[in-house]
This record gives structure tokens, sequence and C-alpha cells, in this order.
């Protein structure tokens, strides 16, 4: 008789995709997503792209955050050192600010994810010390220090206000910022994008289901307890950083080049507001929920900047009130708000619930 | 050789004495018991003994180790694992979660090799998920393992962190009563686990509870403290008959 869920083997139970349907429904979503670059406009394939950059970045968080339990505000300060060592790395050695002329993704990638992971790990000892609220307040200072830092070096950043070209995409010799024979800018950067956030995304869950992951749980839930069990808190506290700074660092480099161009402006509290806010809505302790939560804000910023030709009295001149700008704020807020009163297991606890509700279906009491 | 010597230990908070000048012994595979009125310093010696607590004074030897003041990680990886009076699970996580964070001395794999989920991480898990799940049959756990044991009742929680003590495959395992709050069949119930877990693992055993009837019955010695100060430690009987613990338990006649 044919059993799909009898599994004879633990390895087979303890699979990522351990049914059928878990297989087939993830290869038809990577389907989809791929064939997308074929059937949407640039301008979407754009928003999906830093959609997927900025969901690596949100998994890294999630990791210290949502799985260790370490609450951190910093994470702006470490997607720009990530931004900035890629940008460096890739830049023009003839130009304004300091440039290596690396171009290889595969060079600048994992450098702009280490050199962030070096600084977490330097940070760690803080988290080690503190828990909670005061960690949160100890590492919002990092946004600050950085936002120092990067406004006044020149030489790396080009100031505040100015900017400098970001990181320049190049794999195998072909330039993916630029449109080929056969795909455009934007179809290429996207397809990037994808492929890498699959990848991240696999390698995180990889390490949620890993001792390493229980451990991170363990050091959230009870870290007394865990401390008991054997495991070494100064020790995973400090993997949690440099793994969340390593993503961070990697989703850093990738964001910008979509834009092609940074400004230290671009790391400011807001941004590591934001990237609690993708956490807690898409769903704290899950890749997914993660996953979910850098896309619906993502996806969010056009349907605010519709707004204006669906409602008059919307401008989007920032200069006047109401803006999009202003709307787009009070509504990140306001999810915030609605998500943890509602369900706050996020995106992802919305998805269970309608799982188990069609798992029980017909019979759902 | 003893396995674990607590040699002349002091512990105090603020000038308040916990432990003061505690020495015992355990054998191998003893069932070394705990007793005393509350606040007598019964989990102030587990404290002590796991590493949650650096004692002002004396020696604390494990094993041949000297574990004074040591961090609770250390203990635990040389072989000591305990129980709490408060159930102490990983409320969100699933029992076999829980029972798997019991393994985690025992794996040895790294960060890049958890990443990629390969040939020793997969490999050691899979072996880890196949002793967690002897735990699982020897304690009947076997209905709940999905379930996030937080969701459990309060009986299955006394056992599942029975379990994940087991799961540490310890050389002393450190019972903080284990039977507070449950009733009758269910404490029976658990008499059987300890009586099965020292006669199929041998494992050398400290038990903290105020059920006498199991003390009685289970013990090889019994240590009885007061105020921390020890009164006696001997075998049950001789514990039982003795006037200063009597006393203890019971106050005096007032003077008239």
């Amino acid at each position: 008789m044919n059993r799909p869920l009898m599994h004879h083997r633990y390895s087979s139970d303890m699979a990522l995709l351990n049914t059928r349907a878990k297989k087939v429904a993830m290869l038809a979503l990577l389907a989809v997503a791929a064939l997308l670059a074929l059937l949407l406009t640039d301008d979407y394939l754009q928003l999906l792209a830093t959609g997927a950059a900025t969901a690596i970045g949100i998994i890294g968080l999630n990791l210290a955050t949502g799985y260790a339990g370490q609450v951190s505000l910093g994470h702006a300060f470490f997607l720009a050192i990530g931004a900035y060592t890629a940008a460096a790395i890739s830049g023009d050695p003839h130009g304004r600010t300091i440039g290596l002329g690396i171009t290889s993704i595969l060079v600048w990638l994992p450098a702009a994810g280490l050199v962030a992971a070096a600084v977490g790990a330097l940070v760690a000892p803080l988290a080690v010390r503190l828990r909670g609220l005061y960690l949160a307040i100890v590492t919002l200072g990092l946004v600050f220090v950085g936002g120092y830092v990067f406004g006044e070096w020149r030489e790396l950043t080009g100031g505040s206000g100015i900017g400098r070209p970001a990181a320049v995409p190049e794999l195998f010799g072909v330039r993916l910022d630029r449109s080929t024979a056969l795909f455009t800018r934007d179809q290429q950067l996207y397809w990037l994008m994808l492929t890498l956030l699959v990848l991240f995304a696999l390698a995180a869950r990889n390490v949620a289901r890993s001792r390493v992951g229980r451990a991170f749980n363990a050091i959230r839930d009870r870290d007394i307890a865990a401390g008991i069990m054997g495991i070494n808190l100064a020790r995973y506290k400090t993997i949690a950083f440099a793994l969340s700074s390593f993503y961070a660092g990697c989703a850093g480099g990738l964001l910008f080049c979509i834009t092609g161009y940074l400004t230290p402006d671009n790391f400011n509290l807001a941004l590591s507001v934001v990237a609690i806010a993708m956490v807690l809505v898409g769903g704290a302790g899950t890749i997914s929920g993660a996953v979910l939560g850098a896309f619906f804000f993502t996806l969010l910023s056009p349907l605010t900047k519709a707004l204006p030709s669906l409602v008059p009295a919307v401008t989007d001149d920032a200069t006047r009130t109401p803006n999009i700008f202003q709307l787009e704020t009070v509504a990140y807020g306001a999810l915030i708000v609605v998500f943890l009163v509602f369900e706050p297991r996020g995106l992802y606890g919305l998805w269970v619930r309608l799982r188990s509700y069609w798992k029980a279906w017909p019979f759902s009491y | 050789m003893s396995l674990v010597d607590f040699d002349d230990v002091h512990l105090s908070f603020a000038g308040v004495n916990a432990i003061a000048g505690v020495s015992f012994t355990v054998a191998p595979g003893e069932l070394f018991a705990i007793i005393g009125p509350n606040g007598a310093g019964k989990t102030s010696i587990f404290n002590v003994l796991s590493g949650a607590y650096r004692p002002q004074r004396g020696r604390v030897t494990f094993g041949g180790l000297d574990i004074t003041g040591r961090p609770p990680h250390r203990i635990a990886a040389a072989g000591l694992a305990r129980t709490f009076q408060n159930v102490e699970l990983f409320g969100n996580l699933t029992l076999l979660d829980n029972l798997m964070l019991g393994r985690h001395t025992h794996l040895r794999y790294g960060t890049l090799a958890a990443v990629a989920w390969l040939g020793r991480a997969r490999r050691e898990e899979v072996a880890a998920r196949a002793s967690v799940e002897e735990i699982v049959d020897f304690l009947d756990l076997a209905p709940y393992r999905r379930i996030p044991v937080g969701l459990l009742p309060y009986g299955v929680q006394k056992r599942i962190e029975l379990g994940r003590a087991l799961a540490m495959q310890p050389k002393l395992l450190l019972l903080d009563e284990p039977v507070a709050g449950m009733n009758l069949e269910e404490t029976a119930d658990m008499a059987r686990y300890i009586l099965d877990i020292r006669e199929e693992l041998g494992l050398a055993i400290i038990l903290v509870e105020h059920d006498m009837g199991l003390v009685m019955d289970l013990a090889d010695r019994v240590m009885v403290l007061n105020f921390g100060v020890p009164i006696t430690t001997g075998p049950p009987a001789h514990v039982q008959g003795h006037p200063e613990v009597v006393r203890a338990y019971l106050g005096e006649a007032a003077a008239v």
C-alpha cells in the first residue's frame, strides 16, 4: 500500500521537505518565481529583486533576534558595512572614492559578509553581558556611531548627501547590471537575487535545524537552563551575531547593486526599525516568515505610490501633507501594532492557521 | 573512589547563609537523597554542583575533576545532568527538539558543517535522533513527539525533563523534586522510572524530594539538612529515627 507519510528512516523524517506535498509546492513556487522574470515589467522585477535582497538581510536579523532572542537595533550598521565593503572592493580604482576594481561578485559578496561578520563578532561580547532592552539600546548606539563614521569618511562613502557608486555585480565576466543581448538588466538582477535568496535561505534553514539553531532557541527561551544543558552561552551568542551580521553584510552589498548608488544617509535608525518590523510582521523565529516579511514591506511601496491617483487628497510631493512618504511610515507603524496584537506569529502564523484549517476541513473543530 | 566529593562548601547571599559547611560524598551508582524543610539549602547544593552558583568556600570534585566555580556548560560536558524543581523545559520547542538539546554536548560538528547539513552534520544528527528515540520509548513519550512541550500536562513535562537529562548520557543525575505536585499514580510511575534508570543505566543519582515515602523507599543513603547545616547522614532507617531530624521537621514541645 502506498503511504506517503510513512517514514522508514530517521534521515527521511528529518529532511527539510519530508512530504511529497512540500516537495511539489516548493518546486512549483521556485518555478513560478523564476518564470516571473519573463512575465513582469522591469520596474516590478526591480521591486522583487529588492525584496529578495532585503529578505537575505532579514533572515540574518531573524537568526539573531527571532531564533537566538538577541534583539538588535544595529542591523542598519551591519548592512552599511557590507554595502561599503562591496562597493570599495568592486569600485573604480580611478574614481573619486576608494575602489580596488575587483568586480566579480564571487569576491566581493563573501568579503562583504565576512567583514560584517567580523565586526558582529566584535560586538558580540556586549550581548554576552547584556540582554533584552539593554542589548537593544546598546546596538542602537552602533547605528549612531556608524552614521558618524560613514558620514565623515568621505574617501570611502563620498560623504553624506553625495554618496558613491555601489558594488558592481559581475559574474563570470558578464556585467549583470547592464542589459545583454538576451535579457534586460532587471531580469538578470532579479534572477541573481532570487538564486542567492534560495541559497541563503536554505543555509539558514539548515543552521536552524542543527545543534546551533537549537542552542539559539534554548538561549532565547531559558538561558540558565541552556547553560546547564551544556550550551556555551558566550560562544553561541557570538555565533548568532556573527552569522546575522554575515547575512546583513551580504544583503547590504547586494541591495545597492539594484539602484547602483548609495549614501551614508541610507543607513539610519529607520532602516533598523523597519528591519525589526519585517521580522515581527513576517514571523519571528521562522525563515519563511523573514522572507514573507521582507517581500510584504517591499511590495507595500508601489501600493502607497499608487495612492495619489486613487485618493486625490494624497500627494507624492514630500513638502505637502498628507504625502505618500508620511503615509508609508504610518502604515509601517500601524502594521506592527496590528500584527503584535492580533497575530504575534506574523504572516507565518496566518499561514499556519490557514493550513491547519484546510488540513481539518470539513471537520474544522 | 567517590564520584562526587562535596567538601566543606559555604554559600551565602549578602550575609544570609544558604549552605554553611556541607560535606558529603556520592559513590558511583549510588542513590543519595537530600531532605530537609523548605529553605534548608537543598536546591542551593544542586546549583553549586551544576555551576549556577559559585560557593565562597569549599571544594567540589566530580569524577576526579575540580569543578568548583566552573561554568555550567563545562560541568554538563563533564557528565552532570539535572532536572529542576519548577520545570525548565523549552516550552516553544517540540518534545524531540527538547531531547535533541540534551544531546548537545555529544554532537561535535561545527557551524559551517551545520550550514551545509551534509556528511558529518547529517550523520551525527541522525544518530542523535536514534538515541533520542530510545528515551522516547523508555519514558513512554511517543504520543508527544512533535508537540510544543509548553502545551503538555505538568506530569508529562516532568517526565520530559527527566528524558532531556537522560539524553545527556550523564554520569550523575540530579533530580530536584521529581514528583512535586504529582498524584499517587504519577508518583508511582516516576518511582518506577527512577528504579529502571538505576537498573539499566547504573547512574548515580542525587535526589531532592519532600515525598518521604519515595525517599525512604529508593535512597541508599539520606542526608538531612536544616538551615544550610547537615544534621545527619545515613541509611533511611537511621535517619527516620534520629531525634534531631524529628525536631527539625516537627519542632519541639513548647516549654511550659
